[in-house]
């Protein structure tokens, strides 16, 4: 019985509170905000891999071991590899490493932030962290590419807009840096502009997040983007994928104040370009896509499109309607798990469908799907779901 | 049907590589904790079997075969016969996979003459007593008319399958295996393959499906469960979509 | 030699739905729970994929989810005189396997027992005088209604069972079954809507007095939030219920109730592939210390912990306490010894009708969807001018029309060739049935023991089951058949056959899953082997949970009152058990 009674002393026990912490909780929370699980893992000891178009970067081990970690680090040298992406020793940082979000911190964000890691439990873990290709396995280019692409300029507090907007405008610009997955990049990977209009990404399509009532989240409220944030799911979409992570790690932890504000911020982008509109001449793969749908999708999403409480819609899920079908090809091919929180616990699945339908069947449902029940969205075409079918079978 | 061994190997492999990704230290085996495991493409669908030749029976006794799942099914205007339909090209395709070879039951002696209620009691696998009966029942009908049974005419053949069912023929078998067990056990296979999904080698072109009105398939009948009394619209699906 | 294992505060055999039950209360206590499965992982997106559950041959014929009989099979005998042969393949009942166990391919039928089965040797001996039950080994099961009652509670509101009450503390509620005994809420969904044959049921037995309801079904009307927070959809009448597992989250099973949350609590582990071998006690066999399993490897191991719970199924708990040595074997000719006692099962019978011109549509079906009337079960009708005991549940029930098994024909019709097939296509859309489900009493020469000649692949002897119908339970079948004749002439159909059921269980045929007893609960140690808190008599740290619990079977699906005894024992060790461990009940 000793165990039992041991876990029970240690459930019950009052943990001491150190003195310093209320900087180190406000470091926690910045740690979750910039989702630094996300890349190191839930030790923080790096390890995870990040694939890229260059090559595979290796999250690096930011647990305090002397080592293998940072603990060598001082608080300077860690303000300066969160801002300027310099680590000790002159090393220049990838900006997988999201220095310049992470330049918007303030000094007293920075210096909670260090203060909790210092508390992190060490871990000895060496990480081989460049994997990258020839040439930009060499960091010395990155000296040029901060050169050309890392101007941050302080995010400008606007006084006609609301302190939630504001609040807002500097969590989704800074420590939140939504951008490094939802900005368009350019053939250097920096964003080719702050607009979060979406990008194809790892295999997935990170979501246009303007206002774009198609591809964007026009048709949301800002409830609906409070719940998605906060519980990975809400009447409208689920999150899987690496957006999944994000929930897990960091907007389901995150207060509802500063997922509010978020939203608010999000709300008022104004709307893309757009997906392109809806497909035109398509009778045909219409036709057979709703005969398709009916036997293959419909038990789960509902003839109506509307899913259930469980499964998501896909009438007017934003998700759907991405100028990419990336994501949604992936989910139909490979299958998909929704994130699990503890306020959303369920994480359903969807199931893999790649080995019943071919490429044609495929794309027929996607674009039945994208063009139906007020959904509007170009059509996905055979090759292109050919071409996912075949880097997910690479497992690139 | 996949092997079963196969499936287990591979559903081993999603287990462990889940297990890897999120267990901490611990136990041997598939120790799973901290998270619900899920992979991509995971699962174990079903393979459609190849159309094209014999796997089991040899010329003879997939003759035999066609001729006898013909007979339990002719064809007429309901549907095509139980050959057309794929019956026989099902059976062989089972008794050459797992099912032929009992890997699913307990197959331990010792092998004792049971009570009815005790259920089938003999040492031989599906395939084993196919191919006893199928020899034996060659036998018989060589002795009788002098003729293999795909050979006798439709009337001679029913007859032959009658005196089977209603026990009246004894094939020269072993102790353990009944005649009437054989004929059980080649009505069962023959009836599975006429309405099993047509993955499997039978029901081509969900002949049975379409002939009694089942939609196979098809996973959602919510907008016809207050529909009382009136017939279903659609007609069947398979499990690889085919309508 | 066995590898040994850091110990857990609990060590879980099975992870069924009493074993995540189980699970998920002890972790949430604060325990350290492991438990090892002897089948694999299963979930729904994964491996029960929506475009190839509904394979009739893979999952209903070739049984692909169940226990095969190679892993794990079992010897019977109708009596003692007789010997006990492996069933070589399983027929009359078809135990689960893997996670999830049976609660991933049942129908879903998800009833509680009543009042008068908690004690029902006194209730009958009150009703009818002791004589009247002499030839029965009926006996009171050590826990009441009242105490119990929260926990029918908690696991209905688990599964989010769709249904009507009945009586609501006391109250009778319309459209409810009048005879269940009082529930202190509503069901959490309301009931599945009903396809043609149940609602010409209802329409029928109504217009002759009895009392019809909706079945209470795990297969969930609408979409519902469960009190772990874990969402399930609603059941879309596939009619790929029983015997497959379900593709859209709207069968209640541990996969959609339970494992989203245990999984991700760290005090829990799950070991699957892994076969417990037998409970390791103590020297003087007072105390168990450990489990034996061998792991996916084959490697052997020793998992210690201060809780051992059996949470298999009935069957194998029993077999798992013959192995270790957990309480003594019962002796049908002394009385003598306790694990193996009581064991019974369930006395069916069923009535099918032929009309012309009809559309039953009976693929579109679910597990539970159905009608249901009481007025024949338990002791719901005075019993003091019939020569038995017990009754039967009536349930119009349309599960499938899964067309390799379930194609019926006119009595008469040829089995094959041209006239079969015509029969055929009459009867798939013109017939319906519904069926008995009766009581099963215990008497003294029904038992479970270790078989003497047979072993599995361990070598470990297969478990015996010595079982025939009572004459009582006969007598109680005949009489209910009797009713059904009755019944079926309300619907005038062109042609009706009501089976009826004859001595000589047979093991072929599929019959149900609803084995119980063996190791039954109660409030004396000599005539039970677990107290009422789930608690072996014999060694006070192992808990044996599921149905080898149930001193007898009721005409009602067994799996609601395995859940509520699963949430009874947890509430025992986590308010009892673990400020004070030792036996709960003192003889």
């Amino acid at each position: 019985m000793k165990t039992i009674l041991k876990t029970l002393a240690a459930a019950l026990a009052v943990v001491a509170v150190p003195a310093a912490a209320q900087t180190v909780n406000a470091g926690k929370y910045q740690v979750i905000i910039g989702d630094c699980e996300g890349c190191h893992g839930k030790d923080l000891a790096g390890g995870v891999e990040l694939q890229t178009p260059f090559g595979k970067l290796v999250s690096s081990n930011i647990t305090p071991d002397k080592d293998t970690g940072i603990g060598n680090y001082s608080a300077e040298d860690f303000k300066q590899a969160m801002t300027k992406g310099v680590a000790p020793g002159g090393k220049r940082l990838y900006p997988a490493m999201p220095y310049p979000y992470y330049a918007h911190l303030d000094d007293r964000s920075l210096t909670d932030m260090w203060n909790y890691l210092k508390t992190v439990k060490p871990v000895k873990k060496s990480i081989n962290v460049n994997q990258l290709r020839f040439p930009y396995n060499l960091r010395i280019g990155m000296l040029g590419w901060n050169a050309m692409f890392f101007h941050p300029k302080p995010i400008v507090q606007d006084p006609a807009k609301s302190a939630a907007w504001n609040r807002g405008a500097y969590l989704v610009n800074g420590p939140a840096h939504c951008g490094a997955c939802h900005a368009p990049k350019n053939m250097f990977g920096a964003d080719k502009s702050t607009a979060l209009t979406g990008t194809s990404l790892q295999g997935w399509f990170a979501s246009d997040l303007t206002g774009d009532r198609h591809a964007g989240l026009g048709a949301w409220s800002v409830a609906d983007i409070v719940e998605y944030l906060g519980t990975g799911r809400s009447n409208r979409s689920m999150a899987s994928g690496p957006m999944a992570e994000v929930v897990e790690y960091s907007t389901s932890q995150m207060s509802n104040a500063d997922l509010t504000a978020i939203a608010v911020y999000l709300k008022d982008l104004p709307p893309s370009r757009g997906n392109g509109g809806a497909a035109t001449g398509v009778d045909v793969q219409m036709k057979a896509g709703a005969v398709a749908y009916d036997i293959s999708c419909a038990a789960c999403h509902g003839r109506d499109g509307k899913g259930s409480a469980i499964f998501p819609p896909l009438a007017g899920n934003a998700n759907i309607t991405q100028v990419r079908a990336d994501t949604i090809v992936r989910m139909v091919l490979a299958g998909g798990k929704a994130v699990a929180t503890p306020t959303a616990p369920t994480g359903p699945g969807m199931p893999s469908l790649g080995w019943r339908l071919n490429n044609d069947q495929v794309a027929n449902i996607l674009t039945y799907v994208r063009n139906n029940w007020g959904n509007q969205a170009p059509a996905v075409s055979p090759e292109t779901v050919g071409r996912i079918r075949g880097s997910l079978r690479s497992g690139s | 049907m996949q092997h079963p061994s196969r499936a287990l190997s591979r559903r081993s492999l999603l287990a462990s590589a889940a297990a890897m990704a999120v267990l901490a230290g611990s136990a041997d085996g598939k120790s799973l904790s901290g998270t619900v495991p899920w992979s991509p493409f995971a699962g174990e669908p079903p393979r459609p079997v190849n159309p094209l030749g014999w796997y089991f029976f040899n010329p003879g006794e997939a003759a035999t075969i066609e001729a006898i799942v013909d007979r339990f099914i002719p064809g007429d205007h309901l549907s095509p016969g139980g050959k057309a339909c794929g019956c026989a090209v099902y059976i062989d395709r089972q008794l050459a996979g797992a099912f032929g070879q009992a890997s699913r039951l307990y197959m331990k002696g010792p092998f004792m003459p049971g009570l009815p209620t005790q259920g089938f009691q003999g040492d031989l696998t599906p395939a084993g007593r196919y191919r006893l009966g199928l020899r034996a029942l060659a036998d018989y009908t060589n002795t009788t008319y002098k003729k293999d049974f795909r050979a006798l005419t439709a009337e001679q053949q029913d007859e032959v399958l009658a005196g089977l069912d209603g026990g009246k023929i004894t094939l020269k078998l072993k102790p353990g295996f009944s005649s009437k067990e054989f004929f059980e056990l080649m009505l069962q296979n023959t009836m599975e393959g006429f309405f099993a999904d047509p993955l499997y080698g039978g029901n081509k072109n969900m002949a049975s499906w379409k002939m009694i009105g089942f939609p196979g398939a098809r996973y959602d009948y919510r907008d016809h469960i207050d529909k009382h009394n009136q017939p279903y619209p659609n007609g069947p699906v398979s499990i690889y979509g085919q309508v | 030699m066995a590898r040994l294992l850091p110990k857990k505060d609990a060590v879980i055999v099975g992870l069924g739905w009493t074993g995540s039950i189980l699970a998920q209360q002890l972790t949430e206590a604060g325990l350290n729970v492991v438990a090892i499965e002897r089948g694999p992982w299963r979930d729904t997106p994964t491996d029960f994929n929506i475009a190839y559950v509904q394979d009739e041959l893979r999952y209903a014929i070739r049984k692909e989810l169940f226990l095969q009989p190679n892993v794990e099979a079992m010897t019977m005998r109708n009596n003692a005189g007789q010997r006990a042969l492996p069933m070589r393949d399983y027929g009359s009942f078809l135990p689960g396997h893997g996670v999830g166990g049976a609660g991933v391919h049942w129908n879903g039928h998800t009833w509680r027992f009543w009042e008068s089965d908690f004690q029902i040797k006194t209730h009958l001996t009150r009703r009818y005088g002791a004589a009247k039950i002499k030839n029965l080994q009926l006996q009171d099961w050590g826990v009441t209604w009242n105490e119990i009652e929260h926990s029918f509670d908690a696991f209905e509101y688990l599964c989010g069972i769709s249904g009507k009450a009945g009586n609501i503390k006391g109250q009778i509620q319309a459209g409810g079954n009048p005879f269940e005994s009082p529930r202190s809420r509503e069901y959490p969904t309301p009931p599945m809507q009903m396809s043609y044959a149940p609602s010409l049921f209802a329409e029928a037995v109504k217009g002759m007095g009895y009392h019809p309801f909706p079945t209470p079904s795990a297969n969930l009307s609408e979409a519902y939030v469960n009190s772990l927070g874990v969402r399930m959809g609603q059941c879309t009448f596939c009619g790929f219920c029983e015997r497959f597992a379900c593709g859209n989250y709207s069968k209640s099973s541990p996969q959609t109730c339970v494992l989203p949350v245990l999984m991700k609590n760290p005090n829990f582990e799950a070991r699957t592939d892994c076969e417990v071998l037998k409970v390791n006690l103590t020297q003087d066999g007072k105390m168990a210390k450990s489990v034996t399993y061998i792991d996916a490897t084959g490697t052997e191991c020793e998992q210690p912990g201060d809780i051992v719970l059996l949470c298999a199924y009935g069957l194998m708990n029993v077999r798992m306490m013959l192995l270790s040595k957990i309480g003594a074997q019962y002796d049908p000719v002394s009385g003598q010894g306790t694990v193996g006692r009581n064991y019974c099962y369930q006395t069916s019978s069923g009535a099918r009708m032929f009309f012309e011109g009809k559309h039953f549509n009976p693929f579109i079906g679910a597990g539970s969807m159905g009608q249901s009337m009481d007025d024949f079960n338990g002791d719901a009708f005075d019993h003091s001018k019939v020569d038995f005991v017990g009754g039967a549940g009536l349930n119009c029930v349309v599960s499938n029309g899964r067309p390799i098994s379930n194609r019926p024909t006119m009595p008469g019709s040829p089995r094959w060739g041209a006239k079969w097939k015509q029969a055929t296509v009459d009867g798939y859309q013109n017939s319906m049935g519904f069926s008995a489900q009766g009581s099963s009493y215990p008497v003294r020469e029904n038992y479970l023991d270790l078989d003497p000649s047979y072993t599995d692949r361990h070598g470990r002897p297969l478990l015996r089951v010595t079982f025939d119908f009572p004459d009582n339970d006969i007598a109680m079948s005949h009489f209910i058949s009797g009713q059904m004749e009755k019944i079926t002439k309300a619907f005038n159909p062109k042609f009706a056959a009501v089976s009826r059921i004859k001595k000589g269980w047979d093991s072929v045929p599929y019959q149900s899953t609803h084995n119980t007893g063996g190791a039954i609960m109660g409030g004396n140690p000599k005539t039970s082997a677990v107290n009422k808190y789930l608690q072996s008599w014999d060694v006070p740290n192992v808990f044996v949970i599921g149905a080898s619990a149930f001193a007898h079977n009721a005409g009602l699906n067994p799996t609601g009152v395995v859940g509520a005894l699963a949430y009874w024992a947890a509430e025992a060790i986590t308010t009892k058990y673990i400020k004070s461990p030792g036996a709960l009940v003192h003889a």
